[in-house]
């Protein structure tokens, strides 16, 4: 373990994990301790704020993952999050109990006022939230599972992959809205009570899944780093970059392309789990197509194939769109963010980070060779210069 | 109540045909309390005044009661005086017919609701059935088939010795066979003859009737009915899968419509044209800039509106197409997915710039009259405005086909996107083909706008609607192929249509989509996939 | 893997890092809470979509809401203080609506919310508004089948809409046969179950009823357009009564219009088409058909003429459409002016308690009054559809209609009854006299 963690973690990947732990800590801290009103203190509404952008992170990382190291462009991934998120309101749904508005024990409200006899077979288990927890990594792997199966045997590739993945969250999209469908139509599942016990309005819990969601980030960063600094990371990038090519050496690209879309669905799901208590509801419109072309272009904005960009892409974007949404400039935020969007793929082609990285890299390459020439020199040895433009 | 209704509207018809024939003097007192009544803006007043009217004699009670279905009769509140505006714009006093010069400005028309339309429209339906116009003749004889009103046996029986054209005979002789055949007194062989003319009509209407038939019927006459009936459904289940097919084929030319223009940026350029929606929009947006126009200048070419609108849209949306090309997308290819998202952005930009000048809420494009309305083929009813849009679509992909085909800048296009290198050596300008490409694309999508703008809204998100099933049209029919496209269009709109009776809407709509994703598994490149070696994308 | 990280960080250079982004985050963080509370001001929140699916009819709201602000400034604002709306957009995503929700009652302070259309929207910030305990005033006609303490729900429910408009078919027309078309979501869903039930209990048959659902945004109606065609041609008086909702009515009356379908031969009544969805459609072929809603523009009433000229003066816009929710907010915010004044308070406990009994004048000559179950009385108007876009009121209830919180068509509801002045309760089980719905 050790040896797989230093050799996945480079110093910005440190610094990243830092920066993600110490919001993870400091920031319910500040929450939980502080008087209200003081200047450090963090408001609950911003805890929750920012737990959302974090769920967004763990999305965009797992994203990222498929597009910036495989190539597979899933414009469905919003569809894996909200199967995990739905996953989450069932169990959250069933912990509501007698205290909905019918006061029905079983039956969620939407069900009894739909006249529904009896609770429906798919929603047997999820009182329990073991049986939930693995739900959520279970219905979004399997299906990514099956897709993918299909998928990359037949080497369905490029656009083709990208609209059919479409396809799946836009039909999922008009299941969920059908009411006959079992999972509360267009008003999903909302009004949730407890987790775990615990009040999911209370301070505390609104912290404790901040954190949750932090350490998920982590791990998810930290699974995520050693998959692709790993052998099987070569071969996906291999396969990215040609894949016929790494066919024709012998790799059984289809089954290295489902392992790691398989993965990155269970990711997606757990995204929208903790998603789903921090934001109080889940519903349809997660499976619209557009909120999965929104997550690829979190990625595209925060750098694709940085892993920290995507997650970084996640918040800033998200970010301002809570700032732009607000305010005098509620009008026109479309405006600020499709310009964004533009501006983001003519000018920084690689993305925050990725730009970011060419700036940096070849100054840093450059003060490390200026250190060792100067050693060199006094070693009376003379040092080739990188060009930085390589 | 519903016989009620029936003698009024009996004695309303008989006694506006006595009015028709013989102008009898007018009668002062009750017939302008009656017209009085009017004034009164009740519906149970308007009702009976109505009744009082038609069957006062007076010969001013056509005139009323036509101008009353109009929107013509005007009456003022204050004053209780009621007054008719002629169609030459004259102004006639109800009650008197004399002249007047002007409408008091407190008067309003006379307010009708269904009930009373109905009414109005049964007495003067029946008049109609002597009508100079064959048209009106076949309307009224329709009414009688579907009222079936044995006071009208004599009526209809005169009509059809004089009827000299053939389909207002045959109208004449179902109104009447279903007249006979619910007359008690009418003779079994009468009924027999009746139920065989029913039988050949054949359509839901003859079907309703024979249901309406009572049980109490000889026996004779109950099989015969039986037997039509099952004749009757038989063929109503054939031309119900008629129907399906042509609602397929529209749909498959609304679905080709909307994603022709994303085969040419999408299918032959390869740009990931998230924005082409909204070039849809803005051709729809320029169709109802035309109308405003139209409207407020020169109403009386309102009918050739979307002739123009045509070349506009695509003028509007190509240039814009081209300014995307020029400004956005050409510093993108090859790389198709960063494509994606910079036009994802600019639909976002689009949408909210369209949403800035012309309000979110939907605009009113309204339809020339020669894509209003509908006509039977069949049983099967056929909506012009259908019918053109299929006609147009198929014309604007003919015309597509034959510019790549046989015109420099086809032959351009298509060396461009064969082998770039190999046609910038020709000495093709591949940047100014570029654009023009995009620009085309963009331009044939305005086009669409413009007849997507009859059949659906003109507002923000009308682009949004399509994009998807846009996507679904190319890939499913294979990216770079025009044919596939054509072929992918109609067959997931025959497709859908045919299982929507089965399964619903929504149903539908997933299983037409699971059939893609799994179509796609089978053939990856879609129906017609391009043969060749640069298969590695 | 902690003590790999702490090793790693240990060194100089990295803490410096560390320090810098931890600095970084802290100060960005007290940039983003710097909510300056001034007093000088009352504070109204707007939360009405702006962009998105549901802008064009939220659009609209969100103008109305600053009308009356406007407005009430101009009088002198409230308690001697002026009104500031705070705007937001939540743009048509349910998870922004509680996001945007919780930002105004947090971090703008403010003392009552004016907001949301779709039922989705006002479930998403439900939580929200009962946690932060602020005031919801909800101005769209809805399924019912709620009452909450934090809402007034100034729209109709159910019994102010469906079922009047089904009674004056049923007397009026003499309809026989009946087709319950709707949109797939929950209004239209327990709207048609309540009507359902309804016709029944008036000797409807099951085969009478046709139900039929479509998805958002449908645009292609010919097969069902067909269907009801082919569902009214066996003699009967047939009707449809339509929850269509938002842009699917366009198509769906465009394709009535050319198959022919006319208000005499088989009239539709709808419950989400008004005036403002009427300005884009050309209505000369829908002549006749009918909605039913508790105001329309063109009913005469000094109050409704002077509230439509002063509308379209500050929009600067002189054809600029009222409808029924704009309405809806018009009372709602005079009965909250009201009930600030009666308590000389914004606090939320005291104006939520002075509320229910407020009296306000509607625009259609009437008084509503805040009931205990937070809905008000309305009363219900018949519109027929006439070629200029406006509706000709062919009837209206004799009086005003009280709004029930449960429907008393449904098994799962018949026995509860909201009253949050008595029995302090949202869900009161009249049969066990408990709090805390049917199974309690």
């Amino acid at each position: 373990m050790p040896h797989v963690l230093t050799r996945s973690l480079d110093r910005s990947a440190t610094i990243f994990l830092a920066v993600v732990a110490a919001a993870g800590i400091l920031i319910p801290l500040s929450n939980l301790l502080l008087p209200a009103g003081s200047m450090f203190q963090v408001p609950t509404y911003l805890v929750a704020l920012f737990g959302k952008y974090v769920c967004y992170a763990i999305l965009a990382l797992s994203i990222d993952l498929i597009w910036g190291y495989c190539g597979i462009l899933s414009l469905g991934h919003g569809a894996f999050f909200a199967l995990g998120g739905y996953a989450m309101g069932m169990y959250l749904m069933r912990q509501i109990g007698s205290r909905g508005v019918y006061g029905n024990p079983i039956l969620p409200d939407f069900m009894v006022f739909l006249n529904y006899p009896e609770l429906p077979w798919y929603w047997y288990g999820f009182d329990m939230f073991w049986f939930a927890a693995v739900m959520v990594l279970l219905v979004p792997g399997l299906l990514a599972f099956c897709f993918g199966w299909l998928a990359f045997r037949s080497r369905v590739t490029g656009v083709y992959l990208s609209i059919i993945t479409q396809a799946m969250t836009y039909a999922l999209l008009l299941a969920f809205f059908r009411n006959d469908f079992g999972f509360g139509g267009n008003n999903g599942l909302t009004d949730f009570k407890d987790i775990l016990g615990f009040n999911v309005q209370a301070d505390g819990t609104r912290a404790a899944l901040f954190l949750l969601s932090c350490l998920a980030l982590i791990i998810a960063f930290l699974i995520c780093r050693a998959v692709v600094t790993s052998k099987l990371g070569k071969v996906l990038i291999a396969v990215r970059d040609a894949e016929s090519r790494t066919r024709f050496l012998g790799y059984r690209v289809e089954s290295y392309k489902l392992f790691v879309f398989t993965l990155s669905a269970c990711m997606a799901g757990v995204a929208g789990a903790l998603y789903v208590p921090q934001v109080g509801i889940i519903n349809p419109g997660e499976f619209a197509p557009g909120n999965s072309i929104e997550a690829v272009i979190w990625v595209a904005v925060g750098g694709r194939g940085t892993l920290i960009g995507a997650a970084l892409g996640a918040v800033v974007v998200n970010y301002a769109k809570t700032v732009f949404t607000s305010g005098p400039l509620a009008p026109y935020w479309l405006f600020m963010l499709g310009a964004l969007f533009i501006l983001v793929t003519l000018l920084l082609p690689k993305g925050i980070i990725g730009t970011f990285n060419a700036w940096w890299e070849p100054w840093k390459a450059q003060r490390i060779s200026t250190n060792a020439e100067s050693a060199a020199l006094e070693d009376g040895v003379s040092v080739s210069k990188p060009n930085p433009a390589e | 109540m519903f016989t009620n209704v029936l003698d009024r509207f009996r004695a309303l018809v008989l006694s506006l045909l006595l009015i028709a024939a013989v102008a009898s003097p007018a009668l002062a007192g009750p017939f302008e309390d009656a017209v009085g009544k009017f004034a009164n803006d009740e519906f149970s007043d308007t009702d009976e005044a109505i009744g009082a009217v038609a069957t006062s004699g007076n010969p001013l009670a056509f005139a009323i009661i036509s101008a009353l279905q109009d929107g013509r009769l005007m009456a003022d509140p204050d004053s209780k005086k009621v007054y008719v505006t002629q169609p030459d714009g004259k102004i006639i006093d109800a009650a008197t017919g004399a002249a007047v010069e002007k409408l008091p400005d407190s008067a309003a028309a006379v307010r009708l609701n269904n009930r009373l339309r109905r009414t109005v429209e049964a007495a003067l339906g029946g008049l109609t059935l002597l009508s100079p116009d064959p048209a009106k003749r076949i309307q009224a004889a329709q009414s009688v088939f579907k009222t079936h009103d044995e006071a009208m046996l004599p009526l209809v029986d005169e009509a059809l010795k004089k009827e000299t054209v053939n389909a207002a005979r045959l109208a004449f002789t179902e109104a009447r066979a279903a007249i006979l055949l619910f007359k008690p007194d009418a003779t079994d062989g009468e009924k027999l003859e009746a139920i065989a003319t029913i039988k050949a009509r054949g359509d839901q209407e003859a079907m309703a009737l024979l249901t309406g038939l009572t049980g109490d019927q000889p026996a004779a006459i109950a099989s015969a009915a039986a037997n039509a009936k099952a004749a009757i459904q038989r063929s109503l289940a054939l031309w119900s899968m008629v129907q399906n097919a042509w609602y397929g084929l529209s749909l498959g030319s609304v679905l080709l419509l909307a994603a022709i223009g994303l085969a040419i940026t999408f299918g032959v350029m390869g740009v990931i044209n998230m924005a082409h929606g909204e070039m849809v929009m803005i051709g729809a947006y320029v169709t109802f800039v035309v109308q405003e126009t139209i409207r407020t200048s020169f109403p009386h070419l309102f009918d050739y509106s979307l002739l123009m609108a045509v070349p506009l849209a695509f003028i509007v949306a190509g240039a814009i197409g081209i300014l995307i090309e020029r400004s956005i997308i050409r510093f993108l290819y090859g790389r198709p997915l960063e494509t994606l998202l910079a036009t994802w952005g600019l639909s976002l930009v689009l949408q909210q710039a369209v949403r800035t000048m012309f309000g979110p809420t939907n605009r009113e494009v309204g339809n020339p009259s020669w894509m209003s309305g509908a006509f039977e083929l069949g049983q099967v009813t056929i909506t012009y405005n259908r019918l053109w849009i299929l006609c147009f679509t198929l014309a604007v992909f003919a015309i597509l086909l034959a510019m790549l085909r046989y015109t420099a800048l086809g032959l351009e296009m298509r060396a461009v996107t064969q082998n770039r290198r190999m046609a910038a050596s020709m000495g093709i300008a591949t940047s100014r083909v570029d654009a023009l490409t995009f620009g085309l694309g963009s331009g044939i999508a305005g086009i669409a706008g413009v007849a997507l703008s009859q059949i659906d809204n003109v507002s923000p998100n009308l682009g949004q609607s399509y994009i998807i099933d846009s996507f679904m049209v190319v890939v499913f029919g294979g990216v770079g192929n025009l044919w596939g496209t054509l072929v992918g269009a109609f067959t997931l709109g025959i497709a859908n249509k045919f299982l929507e009776p089965m399964a619903g809407a929504v149903l539908g709509k997933i299983a037409i989509l699971v059939l893609i994703i799994l179509f796609i598994q089978k053939r990856p490149r879609g129906l017609f996939a391009l043969k060749g070696r640069a298969v590695e994308a | 893997m902690l003590t790999q990280l702490t090793h790693d960080i240990a060194t100089p250079l990295s803490r410096r890092r560390w320090l810098a982004a931890t600095a970084g985050l802290v100060l960005g963080l007290a940039a983003f809470t710097n909510a300056r509370a001034a007093d000088d001001t009352i504070k109204v929140g707007v939360l009405h979509s702006l962009s998105g699916t549901m802008a064009i009819s939220e659009t609209t709201l969100k103008d109305t809401v600053l009308f009356l602000i406007d407005e009430q400034n101009k009088k002198g604002g409230v308690l001697g203080k002026k009104l500031e709306a705070v705007v937001v957009d939540p743009a048509s995503n349910w998870p922004l609506f509680a996001e945007k929700a919780r930002e105004l009652i947090t971090k703008n302070k403010v003392s009552v919310v004016f907001g949301c259309w779709t039922s989705v929207s006002r479930k998403s910030v439900l939580p929200v508004f009962k946690e932060l305990n602020s005031i919801l005033f909800y101005p769209v006609q809805y399924e019912g089948e709620e009452s909450e303490r934090n809402v007034f729900y100034t729209g109709a429910a159910p019994n102010q809409q469906a079922i009047p408009a089904v009674d004056y078919l049923m007397k009026d027309e003499k309809v026989k046969r009946w087709v319950l078309a709707g949109t797939d979501y929950v209004y239209p869903r327990t709207t048609n179950k309540i009507l359902e039930a309804y016709l029944k209990s008036k000797g409807v048959k099951q085969e009478d009823i046709m139900i039929n659902y479509t998805p958002f945004g449908h645009s292609d109606w010919q097969t069902i357009v067909a269907d009801i065609k082919k569902f009214g041609s066996t003699g009967k008086k047939t009707a449809v009564v339509s929850t269509i909702n938002g842009d699917a009515n366009v198509p769906f009356y465009k394709e009535l219009g050319n198959q022919g379908i006319k208000a005499t031969d088989i009239p539709v009544v709808a419950f989400s088409v008004g005036e403002e969805e009427l300005a884009g459609i050309d209505t000369k072929p829908l002549l006749g058909h009918l909605a039913a809603w508790n105001y329309f523009q063109s009913i005469k009433d000094p109050a409704n003429e002077k509230f439509i000229k002063a509308w379209q003066a500050y929009t600067k816009n002189p054809k600029r459409v009222t409808n029924d929710p704009m309405e809806a907010h018009v009372i709602g915010f005079d009965m909250w002016v009201k009930a600030v004044e009666k308590v000389k308070s914004v606090d939320a406990d005291k104006v939520i308690d002075a509320l229910p009994g407020i009296e306000a004048k509607n625009l259609t000559g009437g008084t509503s009054k805040m009931l205990p179950n937070h809905h008000i009385t309305k009363p219900v108007f018949i519109g027929e559809i006439k070629a200029n876009g406006q509706f000709d009121v062919v009837w209206k209830t004799p009086g005003l209609v009280a709004g029930d919180a449960w429907s008393k068509e449904l098994d799962g509801s018949k026995d509860l009854i909201g009253d949050w002045v008595g029995k302090k309760c949202g869900n009161y089980n009249t049969k066990t006299n408990k709090c805390g719905g049917q199974g309690s």
